[in-house]
């Protein structure tokens, strides 16, 4: 599977190159050999990028937890019983329950509390700016490996091992400051001119901001609600040590309940991923084309 | 684990903001300053309590022999005190220099280098392709970007799972490969094939992401430009090498910056392919993790240890890498 990956990147970069350039062709169309490469080359690495995932969805439709070594025998006997399993014998709705109270939390702190730094930094150069600047950035590549043992030992003390409320702090060592550069980058693509009219109006600075600035800056808001949202969601390494009670778990450490050193209940883990995959990749088709223009300013991924 | 990098660096609003000299800067000092402090608060707070004190406590914790035996713990209804002993640097010198050294750090060490350095190539380069063909017209351009999207928009914890459903002993890509006669890898067993297999999978993951940014940025290369090196009779190679790669030196140099962090940073995806039970395929987050909290007893203080040396690589990293594109006059990045 691989080999053709690398292959296609080969491949790649000679397609355009290698076409003999054609005396009446116009820039921006393609010879019909370039084209028909470039959509081989495309369909082979769609079906790459596809098959993994509807892997996932096929096997979901097996009844047994063995399916997946004989997937010919899913054809005959597919079925919707591991979802209503599912939805019916698991802590499915607990799981959905602790997700959307982490997630949601961890957004609205990232958002409200980074807002006015990302306008701070955007406008105002004060002394220490580029320390804090770098502060900022340094806090967001830490790997969870840093803080993990400290925050551990901390939690434990604070008795907030295995509470939301945990895990939504833990969440935000690296959500408020990716929140807050992010928005710096929004509040950056504000004009000027708008704060200054409304100094010239008598406003404090604080009154620009909440009555001007912030009322333009939504787009910017969403843009980073939907990266907290959407990393918070992802989050792997502190949701499953932090987490004890598998009524709090979130999904990213229920799903990882349905394989164990016992047992593994393939057919059942895979229904449960797609029941998650599902809204959540909707919600990130959603959201696209916002988050690809806000990839001027930074990027994400889980 | 996310970063967000600064694009539109100081420079055009700097002139703007309202900036008197050094001297009076300092000497109206915090009065005139006091509304951005203000502003900075909430944030400065949340770090310091969130950030700089854990930070500072696992620094201490490395200087300590603290693990799960002698951590001031509740059992039960007895509460037990800590007793672990002030050790000074010998976690990093056990670690760095100690016996066994090499199996417990270095080789982790230079796996985690070259499974940063061969992903982030693959990204890059797979990324770059297809963000090529996809800036071509081309029927169909939308859906196989939808398509080509998807590894990045459903969570990898959940596409980790489908790949350890294919990649198990009796799964779909071994039977593949048995139909066609080749040999088929224990990939979740075999050091090597664990090793491929993670950075497979890691490949398919990170793939995306790099695309649709370079493709972005190849929206942003002026079109004239192409136009004028066609008149020129700069061939399609030449149009590559002198339009299109240097049109896309600010994004690349972010986005590679981004990707050699994440991929760094990457926690899930290894952690959820092996668990426990791959000790060589391990990289040195995963490898800290497994110290501190997959083993019995937990050994508090060497993970921690590892997160500090962790976190100085990285900074060393990063500011190198900003020098480096400091003196290629380049100062975007961060």
């Amino acid at each position: 599977m691989s080999t053709t990956t690398v292959e296609n990147s080969a491949a790649t970069e000679k397609g355009p190159a290698a076409t003999p350039p054609r005396r009446t062709r116009r820039r921006g169309e393609n010879s019909l050999g370039t084209s028909l490469a470039s959509h081989g080359i495309l369909i082979v690495a769609s079906l790459i990028a596809f098959f993994p995932v509807a892997w996932l969805v096929f096997l979901s439709l097996g009844p047994d937890k063995d399916d997946y070594l004989h997937p010919g025998g899913i054809w005959g006997k597919t079925t919707f019983d591991n979802y209503t399993f599912v939805l019916q014998n698991t802590k499915f709705f607990d799981w959905l329950t602790s997700t959307l109270i982490v997630t949601l939390g961890t957004t609205a702190i990232g958002v409200i509390i980074s807002a006015t730094t990302g306008y701070a930094v955007s406008r105002m150069r004060f002394p220490g700016y580029r320390k804090f600047m770098w502060v900022l950035l340094v806090t967001q590549m830490f790997p969870v490996a840093v803080l993990m043992v400290p925050m551990y030992q901390i939690m434990s003390d604070l008795q907030l091992i295995d509470s939301y409320l945990g895990l939504i702090l833990v969440n935000c060592t690296t959500i408020v400051p990716y929140c807050a550069w992010l928005m710096k980058g929004y509040f950056d693509t504000i004009p000027f001119e708008i704060d200054e009219a409304g100094r010239v109006d008598g406003l404090t600075p604080f009154g620009t901001f909440a009555r001007l600035i912030l009322p333009l800056a939504k787009p910017g808001l969403a843009v980073a609600a939907f990266y907290s949202f959407l990393t918070a969601f992802a989050e792997v390494a502190f949701a499953s040590t932090f987490m004890l009670s598998d009524t709090k778990y979130t999904f990213a450490v229920g799903l990882q309940t349905f394989v164990s050193e016992h047992d593994a209940q393939r057919n059942l883990m895979a229904a449960t991923a797609v029941l998650i995959a599902i809204p959540v990749s909707a919600f990130f088709y959603l959201v696209q084309k916002n988050l690809v223009t806000g990839l001027t300013a930074g990027g994400t991924k889980g | 684990m996310t970063v967000a990098i600064d694009r539109a660096t100081g420079k055009r609003h700097g002139d703007r903001a309202p900036r008197p000299g050094l001297g009076q800067r300092l000497k109206h000092g915090y009065r005139k300053h006091w509304y951005a402090y203000a502003m900075i608060t909430p944030v400065v707070v949340v770090l310091g309590v969130l950030v700089l004190y854990p930070l500072a406590y696992g620094f201490y914790l490395t200087l300590t022999d603290a693990n799960s035996l002698n951590t001031a713990r509740t059992i039960g209804v007895n509460e037990i005190e800590a007793t672990y002993k002030f050790i000074g640097l010998d976690n990093y010198a056990d670690i760095l220099w100690g016996p066994t050294a090499y199996d417990r750090f270095w080789s982790h060490f230079i796996w985690t280098i070259v499974w940063t350095a061969l992903c982030v190539g693959l990204h890059y380069t797979i990324g770059l392709g297809l963000a090529l063909l996809l800036n071509q017209k081309l029927r169909g351009r939308t859906l196989y970007r939808l398509i080509l999207v998807l590894p990045w928009a459903v969570p990898t914890f959940v596409t980790v799972f489908g790949w350890r459903f294919m990649l198990a002993d009796g799964g779909i890509i071994n039977s593949a490969l048995e139909t066609l006669h080749l040999p088929t890898p224990l990939w979740l067993e075999d050091t090597f094939w664990q090793r491929f297999a993670a950075i497979m999978v890691n490949t398919w993951c990170g793939v995306p992401f790099m695309m649709v940014s370079l493709l972005g940025g190849l929206q942003s290369i002026d079109s004239s430009l192409y136009e004028a090196s066609e008149m020129d009779g700069a061939n399609a190679w030449q149009r590559f090498r002198y339009v299109t790669l240097p049109g896309l030196r600010s994004v690349s140099s972010t986005v590679i910056l981004l990707g050699i962090i994440w991929t760094f940073n990457q926690f899930a995806i290894i952690f959820l392919l092996f668990g426990d039970t791959a000790p060589d395929a391990q990289i040195l987050v995963t490898w800290a993790y497994y110290l501190g909290f997959g083993q019995q007893p937990r050994d508090f203080a060497q993970s921690a240890a590892y997160g500090i040396l962790l976190l100085a690589i990285l900074i060393v990293f990063t500011s190198f890498y900003r020098r480096w594109l400091n003196r290629n006059d380049q100062q975007l990045a961060i």
